[in-house]
Parts: structure tokens; C-alpha cells; sequence
């Protein structure tokens, strides 16, 4: 079914605070349609003498969620969109938006599992949509995340990930690549193929692996995969950083 | 914080999903597109996206062959197919 792609006026109706350099958004879409976890919308910001911004951002809420979208920012030092996103609006200001937009890096309940989500810092606001999704939708494909941050302070969604955690079979692991807290249990060091068997072993070779993250990680975890098994086309991979075009 | 590497500057196809569904008036992430150097076929929505130079550029995954430039202009944008199986945008009209 072929539709256009239409720039609406979305309204912010909610912003949450992840971590101190990440903002949680909510938009409410007069034309909100259902998304597949994984999409993305393009955010236009237009100053007043017409110079206009243009950036994509994954939708982090899950489809059930009717009227509204939520969007993670995670601030690019010297951006154009994102500190203007997270320092300067407020609820009840409104920009353009067009969405959702995507259908490589998708996953619902009919695309089946079991399902590998591996993230990078900010790369896990898609997945999260997936989780979300997968947890609203009583999905019940097993499901791994495997969430690499620099420390446990710049873990997103950490409460609601560990909620979500044993849950229906879903299981979590972090690893913290520049600092951990004292006891930590989790994994210490970057993403490698030894961990990439350990969390993909319980799933089988049918698994099917999201990837998403900086470009270095989502190479290294995507040519991981491999090595540990997975066939090349159950590998998706996006690769987050700054956009502008 | 130091400048990006180009490394980190690549993105991929899906990251420019907003200017293609413009130019081509449905979603081309899924369409696949195989290299007219080394062959490799990926949808486009994998390919590798260099989107920080005064135009967008859609390179193979295998070889970094250049598949697919656009270019916008005042007046149009500019769009050069290399990769095969990409269709040609429509006209506009």
C-alpha cells in the first residue's frame, strides 16, 4: 500500500530525562500512524530566516502506543538539532516531522525469532522499540539484548530494561567499556566474538541479530556474528551517529 | 571532544530513507541494489551512506563502490544511479 510521506506538526507533550546527555520526547502526531519498531522519523527544524535542519531519529516507543511517538536524543557536541532538542524545547512547543520512515531495520511479532538485539550507547533506542513491542505485543520469541555503554551512568532505559529482563523470556547483559561500578557483575570490557558466543549460543543458529550502534561496534558485532555462526543475511545492521543532509 | 573519524561519519542507506521516499515517492530501503563493480548485493537500506559532504553518497558494503549520489540543488536534485537494479527516479512532474 503506497502512501506519501507528509511533514506534520507534531506537538512535544512530555520530556524525560535518561541520562545527562540523553532526553526522552514524547510527540503528539495529528496524523500518527503505527510504525514498525526499527523505523525512524525525520525531525526538520526551520529558523526564522528559513535555514532549515533535517535529522532522523528512531522511534524508541512501541506501535501500540496510539497518537503519539517517543524519540531518544543523545546530545552530538556541536550539533545543529540535538542540543537545540534537549536544552532549549519545552512541552507544548511544536516542529515538523515525517514518518515513520524504513523497512530494513525492522522486527515485529511476524517477523519471528529468536531474536539477538545488540547495542551501542544510543543504538539501543530502536531496539527498545522492538523490546517494547515485543513486551506489549506478548510476543513470545525468546529475545537477548546485549547493550554495550562506556559506564553504567550512560545506560538508557536502565530501570525498564531490567524490568523487562526475565520477563518472558528476555534477557539482558550489559557491558561497560570505560568504567564500572564497584561489584559489577556484568561484562567489563569492548563487544568481542567470546561474548558474542556466549549470548547468541542459547539461541540457536536460526537467530536473528539487530545490530545497531557507532559504525566501529556495529562492524565488529556484525563481522562477530558471523564468526560465531550466524548467517550473513540474519545480521541487520544501522549505524547511528550524525546525520545532516 | 575531538573531530569524528571518517569512519564514524558512515552511516547507512536507512539514514537517508527521508530524501529517497522524496525523490523516488515509496520506500526504497528494502529495494535491493547490487554493485556494477564487484557484484555484492544488499538492500539499500544496508548500504554504506556518506551523507556529510554537499551531497549524499550510497557506496557497496564489499567494495565502496559508488552506487547512488544525490545532489540538491536551488532549482532540482540530482540523482546518479551507478549501482544496477536501482530503479531510475520518475519524472518529475
Amino acid at each position: 500500500m503506497k502512501r506519501t510521506l507528509e511533514w506534520q506538526i507534531a506537538t512535544v507533550t512530555a520530556i524525560k530525562p535518561e541520562t545527562t546527555e540523553v532526553k526522552t520526547l514524547t510527540l503528539r502526531l495529528p496524523d500518527w500512524m503505527a510504525h514498525r519498531p526499527g523505523q525512524h522519523y525525520d525531525i526538520r527544524l526551520t529558523a526564522e530566516d528559513g535555514y532549515a535542519a533535517q535529522r532522523s531519529y528512531s522511534v524508541a516507543s512501541e506501535p501500540e502506543r496510539t497518537g503519539e511517538i517517543d524519540v531518544t536524543v543523545e546530545r552530538i557536541p556541536d550539533g545543529e538539532v540535538s542540543p537545540f532538542l534537549l536544552d532549549t524545547v519545552v512541552v507544548g512547543d511544536r516542529f515538523e516531522v515525517r514518518g515513520p520512515i524504513g523497512g530494513y531495520f525492522v522486527w515485529d511479532g511476524s517477523v519471528g525469532g529468536p531474536l539477538l538485539l545488540v547495542a551501542g550507547g544510543s543504538g539501543v533506542v530502536p531496539l527498545m522499540a522492538m523490546l517494547r513491542h515485543r513486551a506489549a505485543a506478548r510476543v513470545n520469541a525468546p529475545a537477548r539484548l546485549l547493550y554495550s555503554a562506556r559506564t553504567y551512568e550512560q545506560i538508557i532505559y536502565g530501570p525498564e530494561l531490567d524490568m523487562l529482563a526475565g520477563q518472558d523470556g528476555l534477557k539482558v547483559s550489559y557491558t561497560l567499556t570505560r568504567a564500572h561500578p564497584p561489584g559489577w557483575k556484568g561484562y567489563a570490557r569492548r563487544i568481542d566474538d567470546a561474548m558474542l558466543k556466549e549470548v547468541s549460543a542459547p539461541l540457536g543458529r536460526d537467530v536473528l541479530a539487530y545490530v545497531c550502534g557507532p559504525t566501529a561496534l556495529v562492524e565488529v558485532a556484525a563481522d562477530g556474528l558471523e564468526r560465531v555462526g550466524l548467517a550473513a543475511d540474519r545480521i541487520r545492521t544501522e549505524r547511528f551517529g550524525p546525520s545532516g543532509t | 571532544m575531538s573531530e569524528p573519524t571518517v569512519e564514524e561519519l558512515v552511516l547507512d542507506g536507512n539514514a537517508v530513507a527521508g530524501t529517497l521516499f522524496e525523490i523516488y515517492g515509496d520506500d526504497m530501503t528494502t529495494v535491493l541494489a547490487e554493485c556494477a563493480s564487484c557484484g555484492q548485493v544488499d538492500q539499500i537500506g544496508g548500504l554504506l551512506a556518506f551523507v556529510h559532504a554537499p551531497g549524499v553518497v550510497l557506496r557497496c558494503t564489499a567494495c565502496a563502490s559508488v552506487m547512488l549520489r544525490i545532489v540538491h540543488t536551488p532549482k532540482r536534485t540530482l540523482v546518479d544511479v551507478q549501482g544496477k537494479r536501482i530503479p531510475s527516479p520518475p519524472k518529475r512532474t
